[in-house]
């Protein structure tokens, strides 16, 4: 398949980037990592009249907990999972880029195209939910950092302004006695998910939950906060009858739509199973326990 | 627009049109027909290369992408009339049928065994599993690739006693 014909250009500053993107006219697309955009191109689905590559730019690429924790938006997912921080600090994204397609493509596949395509069934989102991310983009007015929760708007749309790229990722500083977990059921690897769950859990002293979040993947038109499934942990001792009342809030305010991968009543139903699972296992996690 | 990369260690320049996704590059430009076009959807893997050592689907790459970096294909596997390691464990030990998925495969072998030298059995179903066979039920291509991490360990080893000693 061969995409539509396009102008190219690969700038080596971000300024650069910007201005050239704000000229466009909203005819151009920015390419970090390719392997939703390219494919899409290929499709037809996307016919953009010029590309303009991100990948020459120097400086993007970075994982770095100073404060809080920062990825650089064209940090490839091969090297989030590499990545000692991640692994050791921040489980729940260590989950989340491991079942991100496949090998090769996270080889390629960045954290901030996986962001700033805002498709319901990417990875990314619903984590970055859980955690209460925000989000950097610079523009030509300068530097702007978004809260999550006002970052996807809706199918493939997210609140950046036409001449915005996506710049950095930014990530509460994991604290003690908090965990995370995502959890995604899938038919294969490389497949988007069926339904995919993050948890993150942050205990107070006496156990209970001080701080809860939950997004959802792919059942919605944007992943999606579980908001009645945090009110129901959130102040509450983490046990099987919190957990499960939390779970069936989240699977009852989760919006899946039937498809190749399921009804809606099945999918509901996952929702509710993973939901479960990932909240135990934040617990465990932020209990000190691995896996 | 010209593109220079470095493909099997050789210099190769082409004039390409920026929508030319880089295996039709390889295959046509270059002649290098072992990089196959299976699923041309990304899912696949028949088209894996090296691009700077890592093993990407080349069907989900512009050519322009490629300029000025290093790609390696099957066909840069061979050296001297000598088949690599994992070539030799796919022939040893039967790693494919009809052969499709092969050089795709191999590529994504090299790759894991360059950053692996002894990857446990999970570890390589892990590393292929963006490499799809219809035909082995991945069995064979599993034992072709445990030869070849034995033979590359052996190898070192006969080549550096030493570091293989300390290690």
């Amino acid at each position: 398949m061969i995409p539509a014909a396009f102008e190219y250009e690969a700038p080596t500053e971000l300024a650069q980037a910007i201005e050239r993107l704000a000229r466009s006219g909203g005819e151009a697309k920015v390419l970090a990592g390719g392997q939703s955009l390219i494919p899409l191109m290929k499709f037809r689905l996307a016919q953009p009249a010029r590309i303009i590559d991100l990948n020459r730019i120097a400086g993007l690429a970075y994982v770095r907990e100073n404060g809080d924790l920062r990825i650089g938006a064209l940090t490839r997912e091969a090297d989030l999972e590499d990545s000692t921080v991640i692994r050791d600090r921040y489980a729940i994204v260590a989950d989340t880029a491991a079942v991100i397609a496949d090998p090769l493509v996270r080889n390629l596949a960045t954290v901030g195209g996986n962001v700033a395509h805002a498709d319901p069934a990417n990875d990314h989102p619903a984590t970055l939910l859980a955690v209460r991310a925000t989000v950097v983009a610079r523009g030509e007015r300068g530097e702007r950092v978004i809260a999550i929760d006002d970052f996807f708007v809706d199918t493939f749309t997210t609140s950046l302004s036409p001449d915005e790229i996506v710049t950095e990722i930014r990530i509460p500083r994991a604290q003690p006695q908090s965990g995370g977990a995502y959890i995604k059921l899938e038919r294969k690897v490389g497949d988007f998910a069926i339904v995919g769950v993050a948890a993150h859990i942050q205990l107070d002293e006496k156990g209970n939950v001080a701080a809860v979040g939950i997004g959802l993947t792919n059942v919605g038109p944007t992943a999606l906060r579980a908001r009645r499934a945090e009110d129901a942990l959130r102040g509450r001792t983490p046990d099987d009858k919190a957990i499960t009342a939390a779970a069936e809030a989240a699977a009852d305010e989760a919006q899946p739509v039937a498809d190749l991968r399921g009804p809606v009543e099945y999918k509901r139903d996952v929702v509710r199973v993973l939901t479960t699972r990932a909240l135990r296992r934040a617990v465990m996690r932020a209990k000190g326990g691995q896996k | 627009m010209r593109v220079q990369m470095t493909v099997n260690g050789t210099t190769k320049e082409a004039d390409v049109e920026p929508r030319l996704l880089l295996v039709h590059l390889i295959r046509e430009n270059l002649g290098l027909t072992g990089t196959h076009i299976g699923c041309d959807t990304t899912s696949c893997g028949a088209c894996t290369v090296l691009l700077d050592g890592r093993p990407v689907k080349s069907c989900t790459v512009f050519a322009v992408q490629a300029d000025g970096r290093s790609v390696s294909t099957v066909e840069g596997l061979e050296q001297g009339g000598v088949l690599h390691a994992v070539q030799e464990g796919f022939t040893k030990e039967h790693g494919l049928q009809c052969g499709f998925c092969t050089p795709g495969m191999m590529m994504t072998s090299v790759a894991l065994l360059e950053r692996n030298a002894a990857p446990t059995e999970l570890q390589i179903r892990q590393a292929i599993s963006g490499n799809l066979c219809r035909c082995t039920g991945y069995v064979n291509i599993v034992k072709a690739i445990q030869y070849a991490g034995t033979k590359l360990r052996e190898t070192k080893a006969e080549r550096e006693p030493a570091a293989a000693g300390r290690a």
